[in-house]
């Protein structure tokens, strides 16, 4: 164990040494957001290696227009909100599913299973499921979805806020921050797309994409795999979760995407509108669709509060940056959905120390 | 959000499975996983079932969260 981390140390401080100048990597996760700083990995580095916690957590991407709409949903009497835990506290322009949980009918659920089960509980009322969640969720909404066109469930419908990692990754790049040296991809979300899904990050923009795990020498050795390349001038990809992700990913999980839904341009916080970076029902399976079942029009909505999380997402700013961080967005009261999610930069950030960190 | 978590298959019917991570059992579907077998240690994401695992990698993971677990009852202890 030692002389591994003796091993990568020295990857890190050569690639620092040959380049001369700030290294920024990018993790694009966060659940390795969360155990780059619960294991202090970020205080280990070299001063030069800057760590960037990027567009990872599906709570903090998902923009205030789709909140927004979830909310006038949870005010009509004939729905029940059937939502994963993470996405209650995150606040809309007015309020969140937390607070409005009084008026209305909002379930936390476990998995897209139980939110089917509950339409087939509750025959009176529609039950609306808040999708959102990255290549690695989005197979159990599609599961979902042809089993409610199966047995014909009509009070079961999807508000789909599904996104795509490499179009987002595409997108910080060519238009948002070019700075990013080098990719930390998501272990989860490669067990499903595989991660010869990030080739073309590294054929197009010669970026190092390395694929780990969640264990601290998984971390450390993805980070000490990019120095490497970058010290060499190379742009290569890697998987080092050789335990659980392969080159092709999990081929039926892929093929159920495929039949339940296509890619649509769609917003995120932080980078705006990026194309074919969302998941939207096909045709045959719109009838599940909430905009349409509901008649709603995605609209933009303006983040007028001054938070600054899709700076933070872009890697543009740390945390500390933000006016508003640990004075009038702090977990308890977050302001911002980087401060709500427990994988949000900005949770992250507060909870294990604002000045040891970098 | 993305996180899975390693469990083992104790009981299997169609796609229908319950699984145990450190002692809890929980139901899962291996819809996902349509070769999965009874006894296979799989990552469960969200009620799915999305790769099998050797176990010796499960083991890593059951521990890191045991540390964890107890770590925070020991930050809760200090707190509380």
């Amino acid at each position: 164990m030692l002389e591994r981390i003796y091993k990568a140390q020295q990857l890190m401080d050569a690639a620092c040494k040959t380049l001369g100048r700030q290294i920024n990597i990018m993790e694009v996760c966060g659940t390795h957001t969360v155990a780059i700083f619960r294991n202090g990995i970020r205080t280990t580095l070299p001063k030069a290696i800057k760590l960037l916690s990027g567009p990872g957590c599906p709570v903090c991407v998902t923009d205030q227009g789709y909140i927004d709409i979830v909310l006038d949903l949870a005010q009509r009497d004939d729905c029940i909100i059937a939502t994963y835990g993470d996405m209650i506290r995150v606040p809309g322009s007015n309020g969140s599913l937390e607070t409005k949980r009084s008026a209305a009918d909002v379930r936390v659920m476990l998995s897209s299973t139980d939110a089917l089960q509950l339409a087939k509980d509750n025959p009176d009322k529609t039950v609306v499921f808040v999708a959102v969640g990255f290549e690695t969720t989005a197979p159990a909404t599609a599961v979902v979805i042809k089993e409610a066109a199966e047995e014909k469930r009509e009070n079961f419908c999807i508000l789909s806020g599904h996104k795509l990692v490499v179009p987002a990754m595409r997108a910080l790049l060519a238009e948002k921050n070019d700075k990013i040296d080098a990719f930390l991809c998501p272990g989860h979300v490669s067990v499903i797309i595989g991660y010869g899904a990030f080739n073309e990050i590294v054929n197009d923009f010669s970026r190092p994409c390395v694929v780990a795990g969640f264990e601290p020498m998984q971390i450390i050795e993805g980070l000490a795999e990019i120095c490497r390349q970058l010290s060499q001038g190379k742009a290569e990809l890697k998987s080092i979760y050789t335990a659980a992700v392969t080159e092709e990913g999990n081929t039926t999980a892929q093929q159920l995407i495929a039949e339940c839904f296509e890619p649509a341009d769609g917003c995120w916080r932080g980078l705006g509108r990026i194309k074919k970076s969302t998941l939207k029902l096909k045709d045959k399976f719109s009838r599940f669709d909430a905009l349409k079942r509901f008649n709603i029009t995605e609209t933009p909505v303006e983040d007028t509060t001054g938070c600054r999380c899709g700076e933070v997402l872009c890697g543009l700013i740390d945390p500390p940056q933000c006016a508003l961080f640990g004075s009038a967005c702090v977990p308890e009261t977050p302001v911002g959905p980087c401060m709500v999610s427990s994988e949000g930069a900005c949770a992250a950030w507060f909870k294990y120390g604002r000045k040891k960190q970098r | 959000m993305c996180l899975a978590i390693p469990a083992r298959i104790v009981e299997l019917e169609g796609d229908r499975a319950v699984v145990d991570t450190m002692g809890n059992q929980f139901k899962a579907k291996t819809t996902l996983l349509p070769h999965t077998k009874l006894g296979d240690i799989v990552l469960v994401h969200a009620g799915f079932a999305i790769q099998v695992i050797e176990e010796e990698e499960a083991k890593k993971t059951w521990q890191l969260i045991a540390e964890i677990d107890e770590f925070s009852d020991t930050q809760n202890r200090v707190s509380g």
